[in-house]
């Protein structure tokens, strides 16, 4: 009988702690499969932010640093200019990349620095109880913004990915998603690719995954996945907004 | 035999960071410390070192908390208001066990304050700073050979302790110029097993400072004051100018001690039997060294350019019985040795109360 799929050799057999319907369980897999893909595991280096993916470590075979939350592109900055052979890739949520870290990863991806961003785009804050995030849609209650994010008060959710991809030091910045099994594969694409690129030199590169977060949703899983598509997507497009060809310093 | 050099304080620093085998610099611009990046953004490159200017403080700390995660010897620099917002970064560090050096090249406080010389931020760096039940390695030079020789040395108390240190100067150490014995340090850098570099030939490692299992933070917490409880056995540091019947004696650190050290000079010729202590390691303090010369002087007067920081480590350091007095100068007050020796008249004249004085 033919093997068609298999857990990748880099992530760690156990179970999740994450909630059940929540996308980090499928994007933490796609990580350790372009590491596989990549016989990169030996040298990979992750930098979990602080979130519901700091616990990275206990799921994925390589080596990790943790850094404070929002500072994991600076925590990566000095690893990578120490070890500039290694794969080294931060892991973000919302709140820690586009609030708390939103001069890290403009500076970070300014410069150029030859990582790889892992952004989880829930549009809340997880780990904390579901509050309003920087992603959070306009209308979107969550336990602070209970009477729906207002643009009034609150200002407008972030494109994260379209703002990065017009800095020159950026090499790849792409929004992908996870609702469905055919989503899921374009993201394994990006991915590999944002890996390829670091290794190629090619500068910095960044993920974005639309995922769901049911429990802070207070959705189930299946109206979850609706949600993320009928609401997340028509705001937050999917797509490659940039893509060097060629490293711009040669 | 070692070359010796005229330097200015900041380039005597950097030239010892050099010679401890850093590599790495990461900060951001400041008064009065700019010396320093400016210094190492010229020599790091020819070296093959990397130099960042960073976004931030808040970056700088972090891009040292992960250069020291990967293994490497690597520092920052910056003066109060940017050490306050690396604060964050380097409870996380003394957290997860990450050695770095951090400068302090400070500014008067609070606020924006000013960029004349001052000791204000003496109770920051010696209790920690930021958030948790941690300490720094805190190294205070006073004269430009010290800042070159203090440097390698808190290098090597970082590495050996796995902490982070801090050198802890000010606008006269930084500008002003000395001879300086360019010094070999003693100590090649410690193999570092648990740095990371990928999982090769080995299982991963973790750098963390979160433990959340039950009773795990309170064993880290007892851990960490097991090593600090070390450090305070074994490296304090000292300099101490005594005398076998002592009056009084003068305790002082940093730019502040060389002020000191005149007036000790001047009080002596005219007959008072004056001693000086001058902690050199500000943690760990160096308190029986203080003790034990205060069982003799019974008079302890502190002298320090702020509103009286290191006077409460001093008290602690006491002998029974000994009467303190505090001679204070902040905002950026220098005091002369002429009133030092008059504080010093005035203290001896004094009965037996504790007493401060803000001159």
């Amino acid at each position: 009988m033919q093997k068609v799929f298999a857990k990748p050799e880099s992530l760690i057999e156990t179970t999740f702690h994450f909630c059940p319907g929540c996308h980090h369980g499928t994007v933490h897999r796609l990580v350790c499969e372009a590491i596989d893909h990549y016989q990169a595991r030996e040298k990979t280096i992750g930098v979990p932010g602080v979130g519901c993916g700091v616990f990275l470590y206990d799921y994925v075979d390589i080596d990790v640093c943790e850094a404070p939350h929002g500072r994991a592109p600076a925590v990566a900055t000095g690893l990578k200019r120490v070890l500039p052979q290694s794969l080294i890739f931060t892991y973000q949520g919302d709140g820690d990349l586009g609030a708390i870290g939103m001069s890290e990863i403009v500076h970070t991806a300014n410069r150029g620095e030859n990582i790889t961003v892992i952004f989880v785009n829930n549009s809340v804050y997880g780990m904390t109880g579901g509050q309003m995030a920087p992603t959070t849609l306009l209308g979107q209650q969550t336990t602070t913004s209970p009477y729906g994010r207002d643009f009034h008060t609150d200002g407008y959710p972030i494109r994260m990915t379209e703002m990065l991809a017009t800095l020159e030091g950026v090499a790849f910045a792409s929004r992908v998603s996870l609702h469905t099994a055919a989503h899921v594969k374009k993201a394994r694409k990006a991915i590999m690719k944002a890996f390829e690129m670091q290794t190629q030199n090619m500068g910095f590169t960044f993920v974005e995954f639309i995922s769901s977060c049911p429990t802070n949703w207070n959705m189930n899983p299946q109206k979850s996945v609706e949600r993320l598509e009928e609401e997340m997507l028509p705001y937050y497009p999917l797509g490659t907004f940039k893509e060097r060809t060629a490293p711009d310093y040669l | 035999m070692n070359q010796c050099k005229m330097l200015r304080g900041s380039v005597a620093l950097a030239e010892g960071a050099l010679i401890a085998g850093c590599q790495y610099y990461f900060g951001y611009p400041i008064t009065p410390q700019n010396d320093i990046p400016e210094y190492l953004s010229q020599q790091l490159p020819k070296q093959g070192g990397i130099f960042i200017q960073a976004e931030s403080e808040v970056a700088s700390i972090n891009m040292l908390l992960g250069a020291a995660a990967a293994g490497a010897r690597a520092m920052t620099s910056s003066s109060g208001p940017g050490i306050s917002l690396m604060q964050e970064g380097l409870s996380y560090m003394a957290g997860s066990e990450l050695p770095g050096l951090v400068v302090n090249i400070t500014r008067i406080g609070p606020g924006l304050g000013g960029i004349a010389p001052s000791q204000g931020d003496y109770w920051q760096a010696t209790r920690g700073g930021g958030h948790g039940d941690y300490r720094l390695i805190v190294l205070a030079p006073n004269s430009v050979q010290e800042m070159y020789d203090l440097t390698i040395k808190a290098f090597e108390l970082a590495d050996k302790y796995r902490n982070p240190a801090m050198i802890l100067g000010d606008a006269i150490l930084g500008q002003m110029k000395e001879p300086v014995r360019l010094n070999k340090p003693d100590i090649e850098p410690p193999e570092k097993p648990w740095a990371l570099r990928g999982a090769s030939g080995r299982k991963p490692q973790l750098i963390k400072s979160l433990f959340l299992k039950d009773g795990e933070m309170e064993k880290h917490n007892w851990h960490l004051q097991e090593k600090y409880k070390r450090l305070r056995e074994n490296e304090a540091m000292v300099e101490a100018d005594l005398e076998d019947k002592m009056d009084i004696l003068v305790v002082s650190f940093g730019s502040c001690s060389r002020i000191v050290q005149s007036a000790v000079h001047m009080a002596r010729s005219r007959g008072i039997r004056v001693g000086l202590v001058r902690p050199i390691s500000l943690y760990p303090f160096p308190e029986r060294q203080i003790r034990e010369a205060s069982k003799i002087a019974q008079k302890v007067l502190t002298v320090e350019m702020n509103t009286g920081q290191m006077w409460d480590d001093v008290r602690l350091s006491l002998a029974p019985g000994c009467q303190a007095r505090l001679m204070a100068r902040p905002g950026g007050g220098i005091p002369t040795p002429q009133q030092i020796v008059e504080e010093i008249d005035s203290f001896l004249k004094a009965g037996d109360q504790v007493a401060e004085s803000i001159c």
